[in-house]
């Protein structure tokens, strides 16, 4: 733990603090299936970590262990120093981890500007008798959450289509959406699962900046899967491998490129 | 004015606050359709068992006496005091609640990602348990709800339209407190559902499950919250049916009159239920009016279905449902 603790500043100037999020021992099965097999490792407070592996590997179940839509059969979760009971989505959600899905999971009835207001729930105090009898307060509060959204609006470049449902916008910009539903949450942890796929270069291009910038200025820490090698080189400080439900590989971009074992499962396999 | 135009009139105004009604009825449908993806069947058994609740507990029943009588070989059956309306009506309205909880407690939480007929038949149960339970804590004999609200022709109205065109309207006092009433209802329950975080969240939930949950809103509570509205909509439903033709089980057939108005209005849609409801109403009144007496009458009991589906042939998505294209 000790050694985990240590913080340091990254080349381009940014703080990586200590351990944030720790995942001990994670065991995941469905049925007959071990989507997860005993894995561990931690993510740090202000970094951004990238879990990568091959169709199959694991990833979007880890990530959804950490965000209690799974719950694992054996292994600990640790947030902030705290082991965490078993917890339903909402309230793992109402401790400040926000997330995307891979396969999109938006509310394509309401338009761009309501989406990006649900992410605001866990930030709305007033309930639904003080909504009744202080009115004025309420409004307030609906006027705060407002201009906050508005600030990921402008952020995220999506101002154009405020209005617009969502169920008419392309694939790329839904991507984008679901990412400000996310940050509108203010989040401490920003989970997001394949932010790229199926994505085109330039589409590609604006989202590592998104993903740079929302680490950067708002000081989120983020895990991300990602397939994209380029991708994932340049955007990570840490990379987690995983392979068959197994973690073959966990370092920096450089450490992880050179490990043999993680070159035979997929790098050798995915690239050049 | 010719008379005929005025009969019309009449009739027209009692179409309209009969259509209030019916679209305070589909709105209960519709909330719980919307959030949970469940046809409710069991929404006319709730209206009914709220009135009997009510009744039981302004007459001071004993709940479930008959049993306690058989098991214990007591003889209780009343309490002996009278509960103004105004409270029991406040009790009635906690014990909807509670059995919002216990509806999501012991049914819809395991039945979570079950393929809608499922639930759909998990409320046909749900209606005959409540049916049972309801007889079981209250009796089966027909009652008389009186909740002090006014009854019998408003003479003012009909003195007023006498003076102004030589024809009084008969309209029931009843029909305009309930009408009063179930507006005030649906506007509020529109409104909570456009602009209350509650309200947001419901329409989340209503849209993606996991979406919703990501957001950090409990599935659970919105359940609880959307089946609660559904038993108070319920409560208010059946008092008013209810004060104007007794508690019996009948009253649980007022389901069955919002069947056409969300074929009319879409499953989905709230506005669609409140057009709809008027929509029938003052159709099926109009109808009785002008056909009723070419074909004998009682054209009431199949107007609204008839009209729904000839609707249906030519918007099967409702009123202000979208357009469904299959993708292939
Ligand atoms: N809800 C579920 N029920 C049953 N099996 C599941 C479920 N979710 C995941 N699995 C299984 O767990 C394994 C890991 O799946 P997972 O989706 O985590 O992989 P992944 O690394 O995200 O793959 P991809 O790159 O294709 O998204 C697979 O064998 C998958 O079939
Ligand atoms: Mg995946």
């Amino acid at each position: 733990m000790s050694a985990q603790a240590e913080e340091y500043v990254t080349e381009d100037g940014r703080k990586i603090g200590g351990v944030m999020m720790e995942m001990k021992n994670i065991t995941l099965r469905f049925g007959g299936v071990v989507a997860i097999k005993d894995i561990s490792f931690d993510i740090r407070e202000g970094e951004i970590r990238a879990i990568i592996g091959p169709n199959g590997a694991g990833k979007s179940s880890m990530l959804n262990v950490i965000s209690g839509f799974y719950n694992p059969q054996e292994g600990d979760v640790i947030f902030r120093g705290k082991k965490r009971p078993q917890m339903r989505p909402y309230k793992v959600a109402q401790q400040g981890i926000a997330r995307t899905f891979q396969n999109i999971a938006l509310f394509e009835g309401m338009s761009v500007l309501d989406n990006v207001m649900t992410g605001r729930l866990t930030h709305m105090k007033t309930g639904m008798f003080g909504q009744a009898m202080w009115w004025g307060k309420a409004q307030d509060e609906e006027v705060y959450n407002r201009e906050k959204v508005e600030e990921i609006i402008d952020f995220l470049e999506i101002q154009a289509i405020r209005k617009t449902p969502v169920g008419r916008l392309p694939y790329g910009l839904k991507k984008r959406v679901e990412l400000a539903r996310a940050l509108a949450a203010e989040p401490k942890l920003l989970l997001l699962d394949e932010p790229m796929a199926g994505m085109n270069v330039e589409e590609k291009e604006d989202m590592s900046r998104f993903i740079l910038d929302v680490n950067d200025e708002f000081g989120t820490t983020i895990a991300l899967i990602e397939h994209d090698m380029g991708v994932v080189m340049d955007l990570s400080d840490r990379v987690v491998v995983m392979d068959y439900g197994k973690k073959i590989g966990d370092g920096t971009p450089d450490e992880v490129r050179s490990n043999q074992e993680v070159i035979d499962a997929y790098l050798g396999v995915a690239h050049d | 004015m010719p008379e005929q135009l005025l009969w019309a009139a009449e009739a027209m105004m009692n179409g309209l606050m009969a259509g209030v009604l019916y679209a305070l009825v589909a709105l209960g449908f519709v909330l719980i359709f919307k959030a949970s993806g469940v046809f409710n069947y069991a929404q006319g058994v709730m209206a009914l068992f709220a009135a009997l609740t009510l009744v039981g507990i302004m007459d001071g029943q004993v709940p479930f006496a008959h049993l306690i009588n058989a098991v214990f070989g007591t003889e209780i059956h009343h309490f002996g005091w009278h509960v103004p309306a105004i409270l029991a009506i406040f009790l009635t309205g906690v014990v909807m609640v509670g059995l919002a909880i216990f509806i999501e407690r012991f049914v819809l939480r395991h039945l979570v990602n079950q393929p809608d007929i499922i639930l759909f038949m998990a409320t046909i149960g749900l209606a005959y348990f409540m049916e049972g339970v309801g007889d079981l804590m209250w009796g089966s004999e027909i009652k008389t709800l009186d909740v002090g609200l006014p009854q019998g022709i408003s003479e003012t109205i009909d003195e007023a339209t006498y003076n102004w065109f030589g024809y009084g309207f008969f309209i029931d006092r009843l029909d305009i407190v309930a009408t009063i009433i179930a507006a005030l209802l649906v506007a509020s329950l529109t409104i909570f559902s456009q602009y209350s975080k509650q309200g947001r969240a419901l329409r989340a939930v209503a849209d993606d499950h996991q979406a919703a949950l990501s957001v950090g809103i409990s599935l659970r509570f919105i359940w609880v919250l959307v089946w609660s509205i559904a038993g108070f909509v319920a409560l208010v439903a059946g008092m008013m049916w209810g004060a104007k033709s007794g508690v019996q089980f009948s009253l649980s057939l007022i389901a069955l009159k919002a069947l056409p108005v969300l074929m009319l209005g879409g499953f989905t849609s709230i506005p669609g239920a409140i057009v709809g409801g008027l929509i029938i109403g003052v159709g099926e009144k109009l109808f009785e009016f002008s056909i009723g007496p070419l074909v004998g009458g009682a054209t009431e009991n199949w107007f609204a279905y008839v009209l729904a589906l000839v609707f249906l042939v030519f918007r099967p998505q409702g009123l202000f449902g979208e357009k469904i294209i299959e993708r292939v």
